[in-house]
């Protein structure tokens, strides 16, 4: 916990001092002292600040309190699959790329067979559940709200 | 009282009556599966609710909250899990009582203290919100400056438990807040040249990142499996509920009050007031030791508070914008793309809607009696749907549902951006709240700050002459001063 807050402050540092530098380019309010620069300026400003105090603070090893709730302070033992969330990741930037080209009807399925597998559902409730939920989406949201998704390499059976 | 008779008519429609009873059993459903908050459920009508009128929209979110904040007592009585985080607070000593054999009084008690917890909110909310929106409509810059950074900081100060990290996250949401257009220059922030991003980071797909698909990567990286504690048909839930009411009514109107409260505070929902009656309830108990023992006295205080809150929070988001939290900080998204904007105008020009509003929020509240019943019943079959089923196609209807707020796959970036970066927050202990605080007020800190700056013309005082601007502003510097204060008092013995 105390070791992350050092990297995610030096993070934060970098990135106020980032919207510091970038805040002056900003023009400001024709007759005004300030302008569009204002508030990235102190947004910019308080990172910085903050940032230094995450730093400090970690480094003295001070009590503080919080921490996330599934901080290993916790005392349970937690087994995490990062691999899991990777995948589902994964999917949405795949569909992300693919969906234009390939058409929902194609990438939907595909992305729920990654994730079902990836949280070990087993193969053939996958590919069930995978194309059911398609069709369903494709039902609710293309059929009944109308919303126009992707049909990409599907178009000519359109 | 036109406006009244208009509101029913609004809301006693065959069309909104449908909407108000399909998202009942779909708040039922997301509250009583644990992994799914009631957050979620609203981020996830939200793409659904885009197509509606404004009044069955508001109705899907309102209804659809209330449920699946007294759905998630289900599962923690029977699995020992929360259904959402509001319930977290009472999770052991309802999972206690079902231990001893009293699954019936603990789920009883959850459903009948949710509903009159959820009317008093409701009530309080009747009568402030059109009270305040009088005297908010003589509100000026200097006001609204001073009631989104009181907002911040009751953010920072009253839901979150490190304060430092509460502040960078609100920076980094006034930073997300910063990109576009929107600002007093109308100068491009923050495009990088990219014509999708001059209009601003799309709240919706946002909210639904931080708040479904955050919740999606974070149930793939753990593993919980819990085991059901009661194998037998429920009894009579409403066994020995008026007993309750008549042994313990001073709980009952001091979750709901405080739970409306806390609701109505920025920043701090449904959960935090769940927690805080808990321990109120515990200290001014007259029987402290038996809690912690599945003891049904804190389950009747808590499990009105959350409940309560729910209609609290819409208090200054109808009255100022400003949500008091992050499922009307949803909401206030859905009424803005509704051009139902928040404000006192809308009690002046639109009374009709928000009184169709309050009706289906009572409404909401006497259906909880007859479902969540029914969702009782068959607890034990929606519990026995395993959550690897349901997170990827909630993971894909959040997708779809990101594309279709601008039909663009820019909102699926979006998404997947603000899932990645609350689930790592979440990880490294920084509240999500502030952020989104941040994000939905941002435009509206600037634009007030402003007016006041050239109103003001340098002289700082000014934004302290008003009274209430004045009272406002003194709250707020004390707020921030106190830990200050304390921290130097403190030091000092060493």
């Amino acid at each position: 916990m105390r070791s992350s807050d050092r990297w995610t402050g030096t993070a934060l540092a970098l990135l106020g001092l980032a919207v510091l530098w970038s805040a002056r380019a900003f023009p400001s309010v024709p007759g005004q002292k300030f302008g569009a620069g204002f508030l990235p300026m102190l947004v910019g400003a308080g990172l910085v600040v903050c940032a230094l105090a995450l730093i400090v603070r970690s480094w003295r090893g001070a009590a503080y309190p919080g921490g996330a709730a599934g901080d290993a302070t916790d005392g349970e033992p937690r087994r995490e699959h990062f691999g899991s969330s990777l995948v589902i990741v994964a999917a949405v930037i795949g569909y992300i790329v693919l969906a234009e080209r390939l058409g929902f009807l194609i990438v939907a399925p595909l992305c729920l067979v990654a994730s079902f597998l990836a949280l070990r559902v087993k193969l053939k409730p996958a590919l069930f559940w995978a194309v059911a939920g398609t069709i369903f989406v494709h039902v609710a949201f293309y059929k009944l709200l109308r919303v126009p998704l992707p049909w990409g390499v599907l178009r000519p059976f359109y | 009282m036109d406006a009244v008779i208009l509101a029913f008519g609004l809301v006693f429609e065959p069309y909104v009556l449908m909407v108000i009873v399909l998202s009942a059993i779909y708040g039922l459903f997301v509250g009583a599966i644990p992994g799914l908050t009631a957050t979620m459920a609203t981020a996830l009508l939200v793409p659904v609710t885009f197509f509606m009128a404004p009044v069955p929209a508001v109705a899907a979110i309102v209804t659809a909250t209330a449920m699946a904040i007294f759905a998630g007592d289900i599962p923690s009585a029977l699995l020992r899990m929360p259904g959402t985080p509001a319930s977290a607070a009472y999770t052991d000593e309802a999972f206690l009582l079902t231990k001893k054999g009293q699954a019936e009084l603990a789920l009883g008690a959850g459903l009948v203290f949710s509903v009159l917890g959820g009317i008093f909110g409701v009530l309080v909310l009747i009568v402030a919100a059109p009270a305040l929106a009088e005297v908010a409509l003589k509100f000026s810059s200097f006001e609204y400056f001073w009631l989104v950074m009181l907002g911040f900081t009751c953010a920072i100060f009253i839901a979150g438990t490190d304060p430092l990290k509460g502040v960078v996250s609100l920076l980094l949401g006034l930073l997300i807040a910063c990109v576009g257009l929107d600002n007093p220059a109308g100068a491009p922030r923050y495009t990088f040249g990219s014509a999708e991003l001059t209009g601003g980071i799309s709240l919706i797909p946002l909210m639904i990142g931080m708040f479904a698909i955050s919740e999606v990567l974070r149930f793939a990286s753990g593993v919980d499996k819990p085991a059901m504690a009661i194998d037998r048909p429920f009894g009579n839930v409403f066994a020995g509920m008026w007993t309750l009411i008549k042994k313990y009514p001073l709980q009952l109107f001091r979750g709901s009050a405080l739970g409306t409260l806390i609701g109505a505070l920025p920043g701090a929902g449904a959960d935090i007031a769940a927690w805080m009656s808990y321990a109120m309830s515990k200290r001014f108990s007259k029987e402290p030791e038996k809690f912690g023992t599945g003891h049904v006295e804190g389950i009747v205080e808590s499990g009105a508070a959350n409940n309560s809150a729910l209609g609290g929070a819409w208090i200054p988001a109808l009255v100022f914008g400003i949500p008091g939290d992050s499922i009307t900080a949803i909401a206030i998204g859905v009424l803005y793309l509704k051009n139902m904007n928040p404000g006192p105008m809308l009690f002046v020009e639109n009374p009709q809607n928000i009184y169709a509003v309050f009706i289906v929020f009572l409404l909401a509240q006497l259906l909880m009696l007859p479902l969540g019943w029914g969702a009782i019943k068959v607890a034990k079959r929606i519990l026995r749907i395993p959550a690897t089923l349901l997170m990827p196609l909630i993971l894909l209807f959040c997708v779809v549902g990101s594309f279709a707020i601008n039909n663009t796959l820019f909102g699926v970036i979006i998404m997947l951006v603000a899932g990645v970066a609350a689930f790592f927050m979440e990880r490294w202990g920084f509240p999500v709240a502030p952020t989104i605080l941040g994000v939905v007020l941002g435009t509206m800190l600037e634009e007030h700050f402003f007016s006041s700056l050239i109103k003001a013309d340098g002289n700082f005082w000014v934004f302290f002459e008003r009274p209430i601007a004045g009272t406002l502003g003194a709250l707020t510097l004390l707020i921030w001063g106190w830990p200050l204060l304390k921290s130097l008092l403190a030091r000092r013995p060493v």
